[in-house]
């Protein structure tokens, strides 16, 4: 038993500098910067520490309610990387909204641990209380501007909504458990009764539950008004880290414990994938705030990822996973130039502060010119190569409503992409923006840039990564 | 042949737009020096190309120069390679690009480093169309000419830039979706997207009606095919003078070239199945679009909707199936390249001048711009397909394809012939004969050096294939020859499977 703690040394560690750091700025005056500062490299470390395991190991531990293996390990590496991407990028930000205190970090920190170990989540249990840990931070990070009534708002409404949802999910587990006896995922694979319908209903509330935490439609109310409310720091770790661990959660407990009552569920995914693309791509086209718009651009992703879960093939999973790695990388760049978008200690987050953004500004242009064409899915950018897959995925089980649904959302959401493009290039142009970015947000725009545009030289080696990643 | 020839073909203006991206941006000195690094590039692109040809075998039909290497392990390979139809649209692509560089003097007065970079990756993109040997190569090279395409019509354009942009773009992208689909399905029924092991083993006839529809879609919008070509007039108008000429003289033919290579190659069953709903389409493009032309008072659009109807005659030239028609088609559409790109850099002299496009602003220009008259008349001859000039030879050829399989559909075709004649002449009558009215025109000058210079040099090779169109034919002959025996082949095979006579 003691033997295996060495697995989860990433999970004890992160755990003890969120107590050190919490120490550390209760007995330290004036201690926000380097709090922020230890948190990046204890990140950093905890990610050293992932890659230390042996990354082809299957283990289960604590009865098997904890499982590390390649998967759940490239997961937590994406989850934590992203994570640390998003401190190094928004320190600028955090100082002149005056909200750079201890507090933002350990929090980010510790619903990072909530992610971590709802990844690893063998277990109902084990999964709900990840989920809870990683919720609860993220309650507060959104209404971290206190002084602002939108950010309240986002806070609050984010709470009630998400309660709601952890409700319903909690109700399922019973189900789950009351049918099956268990609330493990291997023995509750090993119990069922197909039969019997309480199960199904399980389901249904958990799938429910999972839609709401990556923001599916209809489940998807929260998302604009929360990513428009809370600090655009928090909407770029809202909009990024949590989808990572609930579409783990969501393949998991999809292929885990129910791969055999895949047509009990399927439909559902499918349901959930083809409203969220549509959805997704009609309503973010009359959006004036980018940071709605960014929501449901969001919404629709999460449809894409949705599409490749709904094949129940290992190819699928893995194309989403992809989905999933390449959304990260564009949204890190396409946060980054809104971090940009500040005139005066002012920052602007309406599309038309865009207008004319070229003149003046033509490299950070040329990126996000990169990166909309990226989310569009235009070739030759990453964006493309993630839909490519995904709909390889798709169209080899022959769900040929689902891929030519998927692709012509995909052109309406070219759409709105475009107008972007639009405004910043063939516009007025406006005042120009201050131009001292800190290195942090540099480094994060131009590697996310450089990734998605030089994808197309050498593609094949995430896939080969990913492609270890066996769930059936 | 181990130097890689075809992707340094490729790779080039790349290179060259790296270049001019690093230059510094602030005095006109930097646009000079930006304009000779993109110049340089293109017609350093344009002598390989000219290289590669006389390398060109033209005795055999296998592809040439292929390069073949590992892209996305297992499943794709970057596969390049070139056959008797696709060099001659490599040499059009190169030899329109440094023609339509020189043609930006003062039309385009702001942000010039941008435009070259765009048209830069453009060619390199069209020319990577042209020689990809794998459908996915082929459709990453396809799509990625969207993105340079949008900006210069919408930085660049006129005043419903941003109109036609989007309309480009949107049109475009849905029919090439489908097309993806397509191509992941072709993956999935035959194991490979390699053009070459398709061609060889062909695909399952039972899905090929809907592979060619999906095809179909992509191809239609890009040719562009009624009713889809609405897109074309607004494009053209807005675009500026030299995105027009890239327009018209190259995008234009991606279509064609897909029809050739994918369309009838990988589906001939169902290529066959279609050929009345193409005949059919292309009959309206010529007659109707035709008469469109007629009505047409801007002269950008008229030269658009003129387009769309020559891109009529080689659509059913290709479905013709027989020797005459295929050649008459991409004769047509290298003749068409020519002609077109440098009737809209004749409306773009003029429009540099006066700033109208509009015809009953012009009148009687002959007196005082001689030469521009005799250049002008030399391609608006060559547009209606006068014997002498290359339009002639493409038509004829389609025209007699055309009359071996259907006689009624060559009867209606030869009316686009007659009707072209009339916008033509009709336009050219009403800018350069007749009275000198409009006071403005009396100070404009005449063409300058430059302008010569492009007009002249694509009216050389208009001639020159007019009157000698063997160089044409020989490179393409045998390509032709080989698709023909391979289509008749699938279809007496699928005949004699099925048990009746398609064949008749």
């Amino acid at each position: 038993m003691i033997d295996n703690l060495n697995f989860i040394y990433p999970e004890i560690f992160i755990s003890l500098s969120i107590m050190f750091l919490l120490l550390l700025g209760v007995f330290k005056k004036n201690s926000n910067s380097l709090v922020y500062n230890f948190s990046i490299i204890f990140l950093i470390f905890t990610l050293a520490l992932i890659f230390n395991n042996p990354l082809q190991s299957n283990i289960y531990l604590f009865n098997d309610s904890y499982e590390i293996n390649f998967f759940s390990s490239f997961m937590k590496i994406l989850t934590i990387s992203s994570g640390s991407f998003v401190l190094i990028a928004s320190s600028r930000y955090l100082r002149i909204f005056k909200i750079f205190q201890i507090e933002y970090s350990i929090l980010l920190l510790s619903s990072i641990l909530g992610m971590m170990v709802m990844i690893s989540s063998n277990d109902l249990i084990v999964f709900y209380i990840g989920l809870e840990l990683q919720s609860l931070s993220l309650y507060v990070l959104a209404s971290f501007n206190r002084d602002q009534i939108k950010s309240s708002e986002s806070g609050l409404k984010y709470f009630i909504l998400s309660a709601l949802s952890s409700g319903l999910l909690l109700y399922g587990c019973s189900l789950i458990y009351g049918y099956t006896g268990s609330t493990n995922f291997i023995i509750i694979s090993e119990n069922i009764d197909p039969i019997k319908y309480g199960l199904t209903f399980g389901i249904v509330f958990i799938l429910v539950g999972l839609a709401f935490k990556i923001s599916a439609v209809p489940f998807h109310m929260w998302a604009p008004d929360v990513y428009e409310g809370s600090p655009t720091s928090v909407t770029l770790f809202f909009a990024v880290v949590p989808k990572i661990a609930a579409l783990t959660v969501f393949i998991r407990f999809l292929y885990v414990p129910f791969i055999n009552m895949i047509d009990q569920w399927q439909i559902i995914v499918i349901f959930l994938s083809i409203a969220s693309m549509i959805f997704g791509a009609l309503a973010a086209i009359g959006q004036k705030n980018l940071k709605r718009l960014v929501a449901y651009s969001s919404i629709g992703h999460m449809g894409f990822a949705l599409a490749g879960l709904s094949t129940g093939t290992n190819e699928g999973v893995q194309s989403s996973i992809i989905y999933i790695s390449i959304y990260i990388l564009m949204n890190l760049g396409l946060f980054s130039c809104l971090f940009m978008l500040k005139r005066n200690d002012k920052y602007y987050e309406n599309i038309d502060d865009l207008s004319g953004f070229s003149k003046n500004h033509p490299l950070i242009s040329l990126s996000l010119l990169i990166i909309l064409f990226s989310l569009a899915g235009i070739p030759p950018m990453a964006g493309f190569f993630a839909k490519f897959y995904l709909f390889k995925a798709i169209v080899k089980e022959s769900m040929y409503f689902l891929a030519i649904t998927g692709l012509l959302s995909t052109v309406i959401s070219a759409f709105y992409y475009l107008r972007i493009i639009k405004i910043i290039y063939f516009d007025q142009e406006k005042e120009k923006y201050d131009s001292d970015y800190s290195i942090g947000l540099k480094l994060t725009l131009s590697l996310s840039t450089l990734l998605i545009l030089l994808y197309f030289i050498y593609p094949s080696r995430l896939v080969e990564i990913v492609s270890r990643i066996n769930i059936i | 042949m181990n130097f890689p020839i075809l992707s340094s073909l490729i790779l080039l203006p790349l290179v060259g737009s790296l270049f001019i991206l690093f230059v510094k941006s602030d005095s006109s000195n930097t646009h000079q020096s930006s304009k000779y690094v993109a110049l340089f590039t293109s017609f350093v692109n344009f002598f390989i190309s000219i290289y590669l040809w006389y390398l060109f075998d033209n005795t055999i039909s296998e592809f040439q120069f292929v390069e073949d290497k590992e892209w996305l392990k297992g499943f794709v390979n970057y596969k390049v390679g070139i056959d008797g139809i696709s060099i001659l649209f490599i040499l059009l692509t190169t030899f329109i690009t440094p023609l339509s560089i020189i043609a930006i003097n003062n039309s385009i007065s702001f942000r010039l480093k941008e435009f070259l970079i765009a048209i830069l990756v453009m060619e390199s993109l069209m020319i990577g169309v042209f020689c990809s040997l794998d459908l996915i190569i082929f459709y990453l090279f396809f799509e990625g000419g969207l993105i340079p395409m949008f900006l210069i019509i919408g930085i660049w354009g006129g005043t419903r830039r941003i109109y036609s942009a989007f309309k480009f773009f949107l049109f475009t992208l849905l029919g090439s979706v489908l097309m993806l689909v397509a191509i992941i399905a072709i993956y999935w029924i035959t194991g490979t997207t390699d053009v070459v092991q398709l061609y060889e083993f062909g695909i399952d006839w039972k899905y090929q009606n809907l592979l060619w529809l999906a095809f179909f879609s992509s191809f239609a919008v890009k040719t562009p095919m009624w009713p889809v070509h609405t897109w074309l007039p607004d494009a053209h108008v807005e675009a500026p003078t030299a995105g027009s000429v890239f327009l018209a003289a190259i995008l234009l033919k991606l279509a064609g070239y897909g029809f050739i290579r994918f369309s009838l190659g990988l589906f001939p069953i169902a290529s066959d199945f279609f050929t009345p709903l193409i005949y059919s389409l292309s009959l309206i493009a010529i007659v109707f679009i035709s008469l469109v032309a007629l009505m047409q008072d801007d002269m950008k659009k008229l030269i658009a909707y003129s387009s769309v109807a020559h891109m009529g005659f080689v659509t059913l030239g290709i479905f013709t199936l027989t020797q005459q028609g295929i050649e008459g088609s991409i004769i047509q559409m290298i003749s068409h390249g020519l002609v077109s790109a440098a009737l809209f850099l004749c409306v773009g002299v003029l429009y540099d001048r006066t700033h109208s496009r509009l015809i009953n602003s012009y009148g009687g220009i002959v007196s005082i711009m001689p030469k521009y008259a005799v250049v002008f008349m030399i391609f608006t001859l060559a547009a209606i397909g006068l014997p002498g000039t290359s339009g002639f030879i493409g038509e004829f050829l389609i025209l007699l394809g055309a009359f071996q399989k259907s006689i009624i559909t060559a009867l209606i075709a030869s009316l686009g012939v007659i009707f072209a004649a009339a916008y033509m002449l009709w336009l050219y009558k009403r800018v350069v004969f007749g009275n000198l009215i409009n006071k403005e025109l009396f100070k404009i000058p005449d063409l300058n050096k430059s302008e010569i210079f492009i007009l002249w040099s694509l009216a050389i090779p208009t001639l020159f294939f007019g009157f000698y169109p063997e160089p044409l034919i020989n490179t393409i002959e045998i390509s032709i020859q080989d698709l023909i025996q391979m289509y008749d082949l699938n279809l007496s095979s699928y005949a004699e499977f099925n048990g009746d006579d398609l064949i008749k």
